[in-house]
C-alpha cells in the first residue's frame, strides 16, 4: 500500500503546471483529485516520476450555465456536482451518475475532469458526457483546444488529451425544452466499477417524437461506448415499448464486454440491454413523454 | 428476563453501556500498529506470485541497496535454527519460509527488515526470486488422482494428497434406511472459500531482551497462552523458555477466527528480533492478509435424506471432500479433523445417519475454519437446511410444516443425537412459530402466490438451526493436547471493588463488560467496579482464547464459579463477623443477613474491607479465587430465521427485503451486546450467500484477492435485520447461558440461499450454490424464459 | 527525493513536519504526529478506517498525499471531544453499541459528523448511504445507524 518514490510540485497557477508538464513529458501525471492515481501508484501498477498538483491553482471548480452551456471546472468535486442545486433541478444525468462513482468519501477528493482523462472505460462519466454530446477543454502551453467527446476516448486508458495538457473545463449544451436523460448502473455493491451501466440523453418534439438521442454505454467495451445504431434507430419514432425494446436490443449489440468476476460477456451484453433500456424509459419519463 | 439486580449493580439482563467503549470512541484503542517500541524495526514480506515452484534463487542484493534496509532473512537463515518449518494447530506441518518450493500463491518466500515502514516495502520490491514453476493442483477431486502430483515431497513416504480420513454414525444402518425408505432426496453441494476480512488485519511487534533473555510479542491474537506454549515448545531449541516469553493481545480489531493460526510472519518477526535484539514490527497490508491468512469453508458436500411420504426423516448421510489448500492448518480441536460436522442432524430427530469427511491438500493456502463458523457448524447447517428443504420441495409440503413435523420435541431434551452429541436444551418450534408470527408467514405465502400468478418473483425462506459451541469438555476436546478449559482469577479488594483476569480475549465481544456483569450477578459487586483484563499472558490464567462462541460457555462459566468460591470464602467472614454459624446466614445480591433477623447483615463491601483487617483467626487473609471451568458439556443455542426476498427479472439482483431472526442463547448477561452479536453474525452470513467468494483459476492464481473483488458488505447492501428472543436456559451451565456469537452466520447463509431458490421452485429450480450472483438467477431466467 | 516542509493544522493545531513527496496522510497523523485513533484497514481507498476531514469533508486520508493537506485542516478523531466533554457522536457510539471491535468507529464518527453538518435530520437512508464508504465487520450497521440518529437529535 506505500507508492515508489516519486518527486511532488504544487504549481499555483496554470501556466506553472503546463510548464512542468512540458518539461518532464512522459515522467510527469496530473494529479487532480487523485482517487484513481494514487491507488495505481500505492499498488505499485503504475509509475510516476513527477506528480504536478494541480490542487492549488484557483479558478478550475465551478458549475455555471453560461452562452448557452453548463459549463463544469475539471477540477469540480464529484460530492459538488452531485449537490449543485443548478444540476439537481435542470441535469439530473449528471446527479445520477456522480451518486454512483466509487462512495461519498472518495466522491469529496475525485474531480470530474479526472474521471473524463484517466481514459478508464470502467469510469461513469464518459458515457454521460457522450450521450450529452459534451466538450471537452485541454488547455496546453498553446492555449486551448476544445475537443468533441466523440473524438474523446481513443483505447483503454488513452484519450486525446496530450501529455502537456490539462482537461480544465466540461461544456455540456443546455438541453432544450422536452430533454431528459438518465444513468443506470449495475454494480455488485456500493463502490464498485459497473458491471454494466447506460446513459440516455433524449429531446422530444411537440408531438412527443424522439428529436435527438444520445445513449452510451460504461465498462462493456475498450472505452465508453455510444450506440449509434440505436440512436439513429430511434429519431423520428415515438417511444414506445416495443421501439425502446429495439433500441436496447441495438445497443447491447453495440457493446464488447471482457469476461471477469461481475460476469460473463453473455451477461454484461444483456445487462447493456436491460440497463439502456431503463435508462431510456427513464430520459424519456423526465422529459414529459409517456 | 427481568433482571434479578439493579441497574446500579448491573447484574445479568442489563443492557448496560460498555466498560470499555471510552477508549474506542475517544480514538485512544491500543491495537499492534498504534505501539510503537524504542529502536524498533519494520519487516515486510517477499511473496510468491506463483502457485507452486521451486526456488532456484533468492538475490537480495538490490534490496540490501535500498537505504534503510538492514537485512533480508530466507528460509536458509530460518533453517540454521531449524525454524523454517513449524507444527500446525492440527499437527501438520507448515513453512515459515521455504528453502525448496514453495506450495501457494502469496505464500511467503523472504523477509526485509528495515528502519521504517516505506524503506520496507522498497526492500520487497527489489529482491529477485527465480522460479521455476511445477505442476498446480486447484482441484481437490483432481488431488485425488493417482496422476495427481504428490504435493507434500516433504512428507517421506507420502504417496497421494490425501490428509485424513474422518466418520461419525451407523454407516451399515444408514445404508439400510436408505435402501427401504419411501423417498430418497440427494444434493450436491460446494460452499466456496471465503475470508474473515476483519478490518484490522493481522500483525505483531516481537521484542526479544537480550539482558534478561525474554521475548515479548504484541500480537493480534485470539488465543495468546496457546501462542505462548507453542512458540516454547517449536522454539526452545533456540533458548526460548516459556516463563520467559510473554504474549499480550492488546485491542485486537476483530477476530472471528482469523487471529486464531500461527502465521508465518509471527514467526519470522520473532526469529528477527531474537538475532538482531531489536524490536521487530510486522503488520501486513489487506491483500496479504486475503491472499494468505487462514481462510473458511471449501467444502464439497453431497447431502442425502432419506424420508416417509409425509415428510418425516428416517436417515441422513453426507460425504464431504475438505479441501485445506497446503497444509491442514485449521484451528480444530484436535480429535475433529472435521469440526463439529457431525451435528448436521440439525434439530431434527434423525434416526440413522452416516458422516465422512476426506481432507484433501491443494496448492492453496493453509486453513479452514476462520470465519465465525463454531468449526464446521457453518457447513453442516447449511447442508442439512439445504436439504431439507430439497426434501420439501420433493414432497410438496411447506418448509416451515416440514421442520416442525421434524423438530426434536422440548421433552426429548437433553437428546442425545445418533451422531453422538447430547443436545442440552432447546424448544425449536416455538423458535419458529415466533419467527412466522413476526414476518407474518401466512401473508407472504399469500403474496407470493398472487405475484407468481402476475409473473413476479418473490422468495420466503427459513433456517432452523442447531449450534454446537462452549468447546469443550476434556474428556473430548483439546487443542495440540491442551485441553479446553477456560479460566478466571477474582481478587476482591479491601474497598470492595474487584479486578478479574480470564483465558479468553474478546476481540469486540465485549468481555469487559459481560465479565464485570456476571461478576455482578453473583456477588452484587457493582460490574462497574469489576476491573476486567484479559490478554496478557503475563498475568492472565491459562486459557484457550476467544473463538467458536466458546466464551462465556467456558471463561463466563469460570468467572461464576470463581465468584461462588468467594463468596463462600465471604460467608465464612461474614459468620465470624456477625458472630453466627454460616448455616444461619441467608445471602441475596450484595449481602449475607442473619436468618429471621434482616436487620444484621453484612454488605460484601463490608466483608471484602474486612478480609484484610479482621479476617478470622486460623484463615488466610485476602479474598479471591481462580477458578479453571472444564465444562461438563457443550452448549447448543439455537433458532429460526425467516427470509424473505424480491428478484429483479432484468439483472437478477436479489433484494433481501425483510429478515426476521429469532435467537435463543439461554439467559442472557446483556441484550443489547446480544443483539449487536446477532446483527453483525447475520451480515457475514448474508456475505457469503450473495458476495463474497475466493476461488482459484487451473494455474492457482487467486480471483478475489483484494478489497475489489472480494466484496465485504456496506451498509447499502446490509438490510436492517430484525430480531426477536426465547429464552431455553442451559441446565448444566452454571448461568444457564450459551455462546451466541456466531449463530446468526451459522443461520443467514441458508436462510437466505433457500428464500432464493424458494423464489425460483415453481420453475422447477430445486438448488443454488452460493454465493448467489446476480448472474447465476440471470442464467436460470433465461433458460427457464421469464427474464425481463 | 526531495523533502517537502508543510504545515497541517490537526485538530486546530498547527504541525510543521519534513516528509516525503509519497508520504501518505494517514501515516503523517499515525506516525509522525502520534494520533493513532485514525486506522488502516486495507491497501487502499476501500474501507474508510482512515476517513477524516480534510477542510471540513470526510476523505479517505489515506488516498490523500501529506502535501496535499500542506495549508490545510484536518479534523481527526482525537478531536471530536472538546474540554472533556464528548462529542454527541461519542455519545452516541457509546449510548446504541454502535461499535464492538472499535477499529472502523472513528472512520464511522468522522463521516457521520460531516453528514450532521450538513444535514440536521438524515434519514435511515441518508445515513447509510453517507457511510457506505465505510466497512465494519463487527456491527452490521444496525446500532451504527441507531448511534448517528441518537447525535442527530441531540444536536438539534
Amino acid at each position: 500500500m506505500i507508492p515508489a518514490s516519486f518527486d511532488y510540485h504544487a504549481p499555483g497557477s496554470l501556466p506553472e503546471a503546463l510548464a512542468l508538464l512540458s518539461k518532464y513529458g512522459d515522467e510527469a501525471k496530473v494529479l487532480s483529485g487523485g482517487q484513481s492515481l494514487l491507488p495505481l501508484l500505492k499498488l505499485r501498477l503504475g509509475q510516476a516520476g513527477h506528480l504536478i498538483d494541480i490542487g492549488r491553482i484557483p479558478g478550475l471548480e465551478y458549475v455555471r450555465e453560461d452562452g448557452g452551456m453548463l459549463r463544469i471546472g475539471g477540477r469540480t468535486r464529484e460530492s459538488v456536482l452531485e449537490r449543485s442545486e443548478l444540476v439537481r433541478s435542470k441535469y439530473p444525468i449528471l446527479v445520477d451518475t456522480a451518486k454512483v462513482i466509487a462512495d461519498p468519501l472518495v466522491r469529496n477528493m475525485a474531480t470530474v475532469g479526472g474521471n473524463l482523462a484517466h481514459g478508464d472505460p470502467g469510469n461513469d462519466h464518459p458515457a454521460t458526457m457522450l450521450a450529452l454530446g459534451a466538450l471537452v477543454v485541454a488547455t496546453g502551453p498553446k492555449g486551448e483546444r476544445v475537443i468533441s467527446i466523440d473524438q474523446f476516448f481513443l483505447g483503454l486508458f488513452r484519450t486525446a488529451l496530450r501529455s502537456d495538457e490539462v482537461l480544465t473545463e466540461i461544456r455540456i449544451p443546455v438541453p432544450p425544452a422536452r430533454s431528459g436523460g438518465a444513468y443506470v448502473k449495475l454494480e455488485r455493491k456500493v463502490g464498485d466499477y459497473a458491471t454494466a451501466a447506460a446513459a440516455a440523453q433524449v429531446t422530444l418534439d411537440a408531438k412527443g417524437v424522439f428529436e435527438r438521442v444520445g445513449l452510451a454505454l460504461t465498462n462493456v467495451g475498450p472505452t465508453p461506448i455510444k450506440a449509434s445504431d440505436a440512436e439513429k434507430f430511434l429519431v423520428g419514432k415515438r417511444p414506445e415499448v416495443a421501439t425502446l425494446a429495439e433500441a436496447a436490443q441495438r445497443a447491447s449489440r453495440a457493446a464488447s464486454p471482457s469476461a471477469d468476476r461481475r460476469g460473463s460477456v453473455e451477461y454484461k451484453r444483456d445487462m447493456a440491454r436491460v440497463l439502456s433500456g431503463r435508462a431510456l424509459k427513464l430520459a424519456v419519463e423526465r422529459a414529459g413523454g409517456r | 428476563m427481568q433482571p434479578k439486580t439493579t441497574p446500579e449493580v448491573g447484574g445479568m439482563g442489563h443492557s448496560m453501556k460498555r466498560k470499555e467503549d471510552p477508549r474506542f470512541i475517544r480514538g485512544k484503542g491500543n491495537y499492534v500498529d498504534d505501539i510503537v517500541l524504542p529502536d524498533m524495526l519494520w519487516m515486510d514480506i517477499v511473496r510468491s506470485p506463483f502457485a507452486h515452484a521451486k526456488i532456484k534463487s533468492i538475490n537480495a542484493e538490490k534490496a540490501m541497496k535500498v537505504p534503510g534496509v538492514l537485512a533480508v532473512i530466507t528460509g536458509e537463515t530460518l533453517a540454521k535454527y531449524n525454524l523454517h518449518w513449524m507444527p500446525t494447530l492440527m499437527s501438520d506441518t507448515q513453512m515459515v519460509l521455504p528453502t525448496e518450493k514453495v506450495m501457494y500463491q502469496a505464500q511467503e518466500v523472504a523477509a526485509i527488515i528495515a528502519t521504517s515502514r516505506y524503506a520496507a516495502a522498497d526492500g520487497v520490491d527489489a529482491v529477485e526470486v527465480d522460479y521455476e514453476p511445477l505442476p498446480v493442483v486447484v482441484d481437490p477431486f483432481k488431488a485425488l488422482e493417482p496422476s495427481a502430483p504428490v504435493l507434500r515431497t516433504d512428507k517421506k513416504d507420502k504417496k497421494d494428497n490425501r490428509i485424513f480420513h474422518w466418520e461419525a454414525g451407523d454407516r451399515a444402518g444408514t445404508q439400510k434406511a436408505f435402501a427401504e425408505a419411501e423417498v430418497v432426496v440427494k444434493q450436491d453441494l460446494y460452499i466456496p472459500r471465503i475470508h474473515v476480512a476483519s478490518i484490522e488485519t493481522c500483525g505483531c511487534i516481537a521484542d526479544f531482551d537480550r539482558v534478561n533473555g525474554k521475548l515479548t510479542v504484541y500480537m493480534t491474537t485470539q488465543a495468546p497462552h496457546a501462542i505462548r506454549t507453542v512458540f516454547a515448545l517449536v522454539a526452545g531449541h533456540v533458548g526460548l523458555s516459556e516463563e520467559r516469553i510473554r504474549i499480550i493481545s492488546p485491542d485486537i480489531g476483530g477476530g472471528f477466527g482469523g487471529k486464531v493460526p500461527v502465521y508465518p510472519g509471527y514467526v519470522i518477526a520473532v526469529a528477527a528480533s531474537v538475532v538482531i535484539g531489536k524490536p521487530v514490527k510486522w503488520i501486513e497490508d489487506r491483500m496479504e492478509n486475503l491472499q494468505a491468512d487462514s481462510f473458511a469453508r471449501d467444502y464439497h458436500i453431497t447431502a442425502e435424506l432419506a424420508a416417509k411420504k409425509d415428510g418425516t426423516i428416517t436417515a441422513l448421510r453426507m460425504k464431504t471432500l475438505a479441501d485445506h489448500g497446503y497444509a491442514d492448518a485449521a484451528a480444530n480441536p484436535s480429535k475433529f479433523p472435521a469440526g463439529l460436522f457431525s451435528i448436521c442432524t440439525g434439530s431434527y430427530d434423525v434416526k440413522k445417519a452416516f458422516v465422512e469427511v476426506d481432507g484433501v491438500y491443494t496448492n492453496k493456502p493453509p486453513g479452514g475454519v476462520a470465519y465465525r463458523c463454531s468449526f464446521r457448524v457453518t457447513e453442516a447447517v447449511h447442508a442439512i437446511e439445504r436439504i431439507t428443504d430439497v426434501l420439501a420441495q420433493q414432497l410438496k409440503m411447506d418448509p416451515a410444516e416440514i421442520r416442525m413435523k421434524n423438530f426434536i420435541p422440548k421433552e426429548k431434551f437433553p437428546y442425545k443425537s445418533v451422531l453422538g452429541w447430547e443436545y442440552d436444551s432447546g424448544d425449536y418450534p416455538r423458535a419458529l412459530q415466533l419467527a412466522m408470527e413476526k414476518i407474518g408467514y401466512a401473508a407472504l405465502r399469500k403474496e407470493q402466490a398472487e405475484k407468481r400468478a402476475r409473473g413476479e418473483l418473490m422468495g420466503i425462506g427459513i433456517c432452523s438451526f442447531t449450534e454446537i459451541v462452549g468447546a469443550g469438555p476434556s474428556k473430548q476436546f483439546d487443542i495440540l493436547g491442551i485441553k479446553m478449559f477456560d479460566s478466571c482469577e477474582l481478587r476482591v479488594h479491601p474497598t470492595g471493588k474487584a479486578i478479574a483476569r480470564f483465558g479468553t480475549k474478546s476481540q469486540g465481544q465485549g468481555h469487559e463488560t459481560t465479565y464485570a456483569q456476571i461478576i455482578a450477578e453473583e456477588l452484587g459487586i457493582p460490574a462497574s467496579a469489576v476491573q476486567v483484563e484479559e490478554g496478557d499472558t503475563d498475568t492472565a490464567p491459562y486459557g484457550l482464547g476467544t473463538y467458536a462462541s466458546r466464551s462465556t460457555p467456558t471463561a463466563g462459566a469460570a468467572g461464576a464459579m470463581a465468584a461462588r468460591k468467594v463468596r463462600e470464602k465471604a460467608k465464612k467472614i461474614a459468620a465470624h463477623l456477625l458472630e453466627v454459624s454460616e448455616d444461619d446466614l441467608v445471602w441475596e445480591t450484595g449481602k449475607f443477613s442473619v436468618r429471621g433477623a434482616p436487620q444484621r447483615s453484612k454488605t460484601i463491601q463490608e466483608i471484602a474491607f474486612a478480609a484484610y483487617t479482621n479476617h478470622p483467626q486460623g484463615m488466610e487473609a485476602g479474598l479471591e479465587a481462580v477458578d479453571y471451568y472444564d465444562p461438563p458439556n457443550l452448549t447448543f443455542p439455537f433458532g429460526s430465521y425467516i427470509c424473505v426476498v424480491d428478484i429483479d427479472r432484468g439483472t437478477g439482483v436479489v433484494k433481501i427485503r425483510r429478515f426476521v431472526a429469532v435467537d435463543d442463547c439461554g439467559n442472557i448477561i446483556n441484550p443489547m451486546i446480544v443483539d449487536g452479536q446477532i446483527h453483525g453474525g447475520l451480515t457475514m452470513g448474508m456475505a457469503p450467500a450473495l458476495l463474497e467468494e475466493i476461488s482459484y483459476d487451473e494455474n492457482g492464481n487467486i480471483q478475489g484477492g483484494s478489497f475489489m473483488d472480494y466484496l465485504v458488505p456496506t451498509a447499502m447492501e446490509t438490510p436492517a435485520w430484525e430480531t426477536g428472543k426465547t429464552v431455553t436456559p442451559s441446565p448444566h451451565h452454571p448461568f444457564g447461558a450459551k455462546g451466541v456469537g456466531e449463530s446468526a452466520t451459522v443461520g443467514a447463509t441458508p436462510a437466505i440461499a433457500n428464500a432464493v431458490v424458494d423464489a425460483l421452485a415453481h420453475l422447477g429450480v430445486k438448488h443454488l450454490d452460493i454465493p448467489i450472483t446476480p448472474e447465476k438467477v440471470w442464467r436460470i431466467l433465461k433458460e427457464k424464459g421469464v427474464a425481463e | 527525493m526531495a523533502m517537502h516542509t508543510i504545515r497541517v493544522t490537526v485538530n486546530g493545531t498547527a504541525h510543521d513536519a519534513q516528509v516525503e513527496s509519497r508520504l501518505l496522510l494517514v501515516h503523517l497523523l499515525r506516525d509522525q504526529l502520534r494520533l493513532t485513533g485514525t486506522h488502516i484497514g486495507c491497501d487502499t481507498t476501500h474501507c474508510g478506517a482512515c476517513t477524516v476531514l480534510l477542510d471540513g469533508q470526510p476523505v479517505k486520508s489515506c488516498t490523500v498525499l501529506a502535501v496535499q493537506a500542506d495549508g490545510r485542516q484536518v479534523s481527526t478523531v482525537e478531536g471530536l471531544e472538546k474540554d472533556g466533554k464528548l462529542h454527541p457522536l461519542q455519545e452516541g457510539f457509546w449510548e446504541k453499541h454502535g461499535l464492538q471491535c472499535g477499529y472502523c468507529t472513528p472512520g464511522m464518527m468522522m463521516t457521520s459528523c460531516a453528514l450532521l453538518a450538513r444535514n440536521k435530520t438524515p434519514s435511515e437512508g441518508e445515513i447509510r448511504e453517507a457511510i457506505s464508504g465505510n466497512l465494519c465487520r463487527c456491527t452490521g450497521y444496525v446500532n451504527i445507524v441507531k448511534a448517528v440518529q441518537y447525535a442527530a437529535e441531540r444536536l438539534r
